[in-house]
C-alpha cells in the first residue's frame, strides 16, 4: 500500500486528477441537493419569522436571531435539552458497560457457548428499529404484556396492569430498555473483535508476574483496546443524541408528549406539528453543531487509527 | 487469550450464563414470532402462551388485508432506487478516493465522515421545506433522494475499503497482457469486489426498508406510506385488540433485513470501526 502511495504521489498525472474529480461528481452533486442546501436553507430559515402564515403565501420576514433569543430564553427547551442529554449519556454508560462486558464473557466461553450469544445478539441487532419497537410495546403492554406478569409472579403486584408508558420517568426506563437492547450488539462485537487483538502472551506473561485476573484486564487488556472503546462510546454518544423514531413511537403508545419530548421530537412537533418552521430551524442547527463537533472528534480518533 | 488462564469449572459456568443470556436477548425476537402465530384467546389469556403449539397463520392474513401491499409496493421501489443510484455513485467516488491522489482527497474523505453522522432531526425541517418547493413531498424521487444522501457516505468509506484491498499490480499485469484501462478494470478488478458491492447494496437496502422519520416526514397521504410507516399505523388501529396481527406484520417486516443482516454483518461492524480494510 505504502509503496503504491508514493508511485502514486509522484506521478500525478493531470489526466488521472481530471478523472477523478469527474468521478466524485455525481455524490457530491446528490449530497449537495439533498444536504447541503437544505443545510444553507435552514440557516436563512432559522433567521426568518416563517410560521403558519408564511406557509399560507405571507412573504417570511428577516427577523435575525430573534428566533434563536427567543429559544435560549425558553424554560422548556432547555428542559428539553437536559433530558436529551441526561438520557442520552445515561444509556451510552449503560450500553457501553453491558457491551464491553458481554465481550469480555465471549472470550471466557467455550465456542458451543458462543454462537447462540453472537446469533442472539445478531438477531437483535438486525430488527428494524419499527419491528423493534413494536415488540417492545407489547412486552411492556399493561395488560397481556410478558414484563407485568412476569413482574407479578416474582411478587409486585403493584404491576398487575401497570401502564409503563403514561409516566414520564418509567417511559423513560421502557425507551432505554429498548435502545439499550438494539445498541449492545454494535458495541460487544466491536470489543470483542479488539479483544481478540489482544496477543495471550502478554496475559501469560501478566500471570506469571502474579498478576490477579482482574488486575490484568484494567493494566493489560483495557489499555490495548482503547482506541477502540474511544470510537464505539463516542459513536454510541452520537447515535443516542438522535433517538428520534424510538422516542416518537413510544409517545404514540403512552400519549403524553410534553414531559417526554427530547431534542428531535420537539423540533418535529414545532416545526410539522405546528408549522413553526423559523424556529425549528434554529433548534436544528443547535441539534446539528453538537453532532458535528462530536463527529469531528470522532473522524480525528479514526484518523489516528487509520493515518488517514 | 485471557482464556488461557481461565479454569474448566469457571468456563462452563461463564458458558452457561452466556447461554442465558442470549436467550434473554433473543426473547423480544422470539416474542414476536411466537405471538404473531397465535389465536385471540391464547394472546389474551390471563397467562402468556409460551408455545405456538396450537397456532396458524390467521395473523398473517389480518396483516395483508389492511394495506401491506400497497405500502410494500412503495417501500420496494424506494429501496431499489436509493440501491441503484447509491451504489453507483459512492462506487464512482469510491474510485476516484482510493485509485487516484488529488487535491482535496484528505478534505472530502473527512466531509463524507462528518456528512455521515449528521442526525436526521439536523435537516428534516428544511428538507421538507425543499421537497414541497420541489414538488416532491409524497413522492419516491423525494424519498429516495434524501436516502440516496443518506446512504452514499458510508457506502463510499465501505467500498474504498475494499478497493484498496485489491492490490493495484493486478491491474497492472493486466495492462502489461495488453488490456486496455478499461478492460483490465471490467475484467480483473470488477470481479474481485463482487463480496463489497453486495455489502454495500445489503446496507443501502437496510436503511431504505426500515428508516422511518425522513418517511414520516415526506409521506404524509396514507397511500405513499413505506413499510415502518404502514407498521406505525396498522399498530394504532388495532393496539387494543388485535396484537397477533401486529405481531405478524413486524415479523413481516423484519424478516427480509434478519436474512441479508446475517449475510454482512461482520462487514458493517469493521467498516464503522476501523475502515474495512487499510487503505
Amino acid at each position: 500500500m505504502l509503496r503504491r502511495a508514493r508511485r502514486d504521489a509522484a506521478t500525478p498525472t493531470r489526466r488521472s486528477a481530471h478523472l477523478s474529480y469527474v468521478l466524485l461528481v455525481p455524490a457530491v452533486l446528490v449530497l449537495l441537493a439533498a444536504m447541503g442546501y437544505p443545510l444553507a436553507r435552514q440557516v436563512v430559515l432559522s433567521l426568518q419569522e416563517y410560521g403558519l402564515a408564511q406557509q399560507f403565501g405571507q412573504p417570511p420576514e428577516w427577523v435575525g436571531l430573534d428566533n434563536f433569543q427567543q429559544l435560549a430564553t425558553d424554560a422548556y427547551l432547555w428542559q428539553v435539552i437536559g433530558r436529551s442529554l441526561a438520557f442520552c449519556l445515561a444509556v451510552a454508560g449503560l450500553t457501553m458497560v453491558i457491551g464491553t462486558a458481554l465481550a469480555v464473557l465471549m472470550t471466557h466461553i467455550s465456542r458451543a457457548a458462543r454462537l447462540p450469544l453472537h446469533v442472539a445478539l445478531l438477531l437483535a441487532w438486525a430488527m428494524p428499529h419499527l419491528a423493534s419497537l413494536t415488540v417492545w410495546q407489547w412486552l411492556f403492554d399493561s395488560q397481556y404484556g410478558v414484563i407485568n406478569w412476569l413482574l407479578v409472579r416474582l411478587g409486585f403486584d403493584e404491576f398487575a396492569g401497570h401502564s409503563w408508558l403514561i409516566e414520564p420517568l418509567s417511559f423513560f426506563v421502557v425507551a432505554a430498555v429498548v435502545v439499550t437492547w438494539m445498541s449492545v450488539p454494535f458495541v460487544a462485537f466491536s470489543v470483542y473483535a479488539g479483544l481478540t487483538q489482544v496477543p495471550g502472551e502478554l496475559h501469560e506473561a501478566g500471570a506469571i508476574d502474579g498478576a490477579s485476573a482482574r488486575r490484568r484486564f484494567w493494566l493489560i487488556t483495557v489499555p490495548l483496546i482503547k482506541p477502540v472503546l474511544l470510537i464505539v462510546g463516542l459513536l454510541q454518544i452520537i447515535w443516542d443524541l438522535k433517538v428520534f423514531t424510538q422516542i416518537f413511537v413510544l409517545q404514540d403508545a403512552g400519549g403524553i408528549t410534553r414531559d417526554t419530548n427530547l431534542i428531535g421530537t420537539y423540533i418535529y412537533r414545532l416545526g410539522i406539528g405546528q408549522g413553526q418552521f423559523g424556529m425549528a430551524s434554529a433548534a436544528s442547527i443547535f441539534i446539528l453543531l453538537v453532532t458535528v463537533l462530536l463527529s469531528l472528534a470522532y473522524v480525528r480518533l479514526l484518523a489516528r487509527e487509520e493515518g488517514l | 487469550m485471557t482464556g488461557l488462564v481461565t479454569s474448566t469449572a469457571r468456563r462452563r459456568s461463564y458458558s452457561v450464563l452466556a447461554v442465558v443470556l442470549a436467550l434473554l436477548w433473543a426473547f423480544p425476537v422470539y416474542w414476536m414470532i411466537n405471538s404473531s402465530l397465535l389465536p385471540y384467546n391464547r394472546i389474551r389469556g390471563a397467562e402468556p402462551t409460551f408455545w405456538p403449539l396450537d397456532g396458524g397463520f390467521d395473523a398473517y392474513g389480518r396483516a395483508f388485508d389492511s394495506g401491506f401491499f400497497a405500502a410494500l409496493r412503495v417501500s420496494a421501489m424506494v429501496t431499489a432506487v436509493t440501491i441503484g443510484v447509491a451504489l453507483l455513485f459512492a462506487f464512482f467516488a469510491a474510485l476516484a478516493v482510493s485509485r487516484f491522489r488529488f487535491r482535496g482527497r484528505t478534505s472530502f474523505i473527512i466531509t463524507v465522515l462528518v456528512v455521515q453522522m449528521i442526525p436526521v432531526e439536523g435537516l428534516f425541517i428544511s428538507q421538507y421545506k425543499m421537497l414541497e418547493g420541489w414538488q416532491l413531498l409524497n413522492s419516491v424521487a423525494g424519498l429516495s433522494l434524501l436516502y440516496i444522501a443518506t446512504v452514499v457516505p458510508f457506502t463510499i468509506w465501505l467500498l474504498r475499503g475494499f478497493i484498496a484491498g485489491v492490490p493495484f499490480e493486478l491491474e497492472e499485469a493486466a495492462l502489461v497482457d495488453g488490456c486496455t484501462r478499461i478492460q483490465a478494470f471490467f475484467r480483473v478488478t470488477l470481479p474481485l469486489l463482487a463480496p463489497g458491492l453486495a455489502a454495500s447494496g445489503v446496507f443501502g437496502f437496510v436503511q431504505a426498508w426500515n428508516e422511518f422519520a425522513l418517511a414520516l416526514v415526506v409521506m404524509s397521504r396514507p397511500e405513499n406510506r413505506t413499510l415502518p410507516l404502514w407498521l406505525r399505523t396498522f399498530t394504532e388501529a388495532n393496539r387494543a385488540d388485535d396484537w397477533a396481527g401486529i405481531m405478524a406484520g413486524s415479523v413481516l417486516i423484519a424478516v427480509p433485513v434478519l436474512i441479508f443482516f446475517l449475510f454482512v454483518q461482520r462487514r458493517m461492524a469493521s467498516g464503522l470501526v476501523t475502515g474495512a480494510v487499510k487503505g
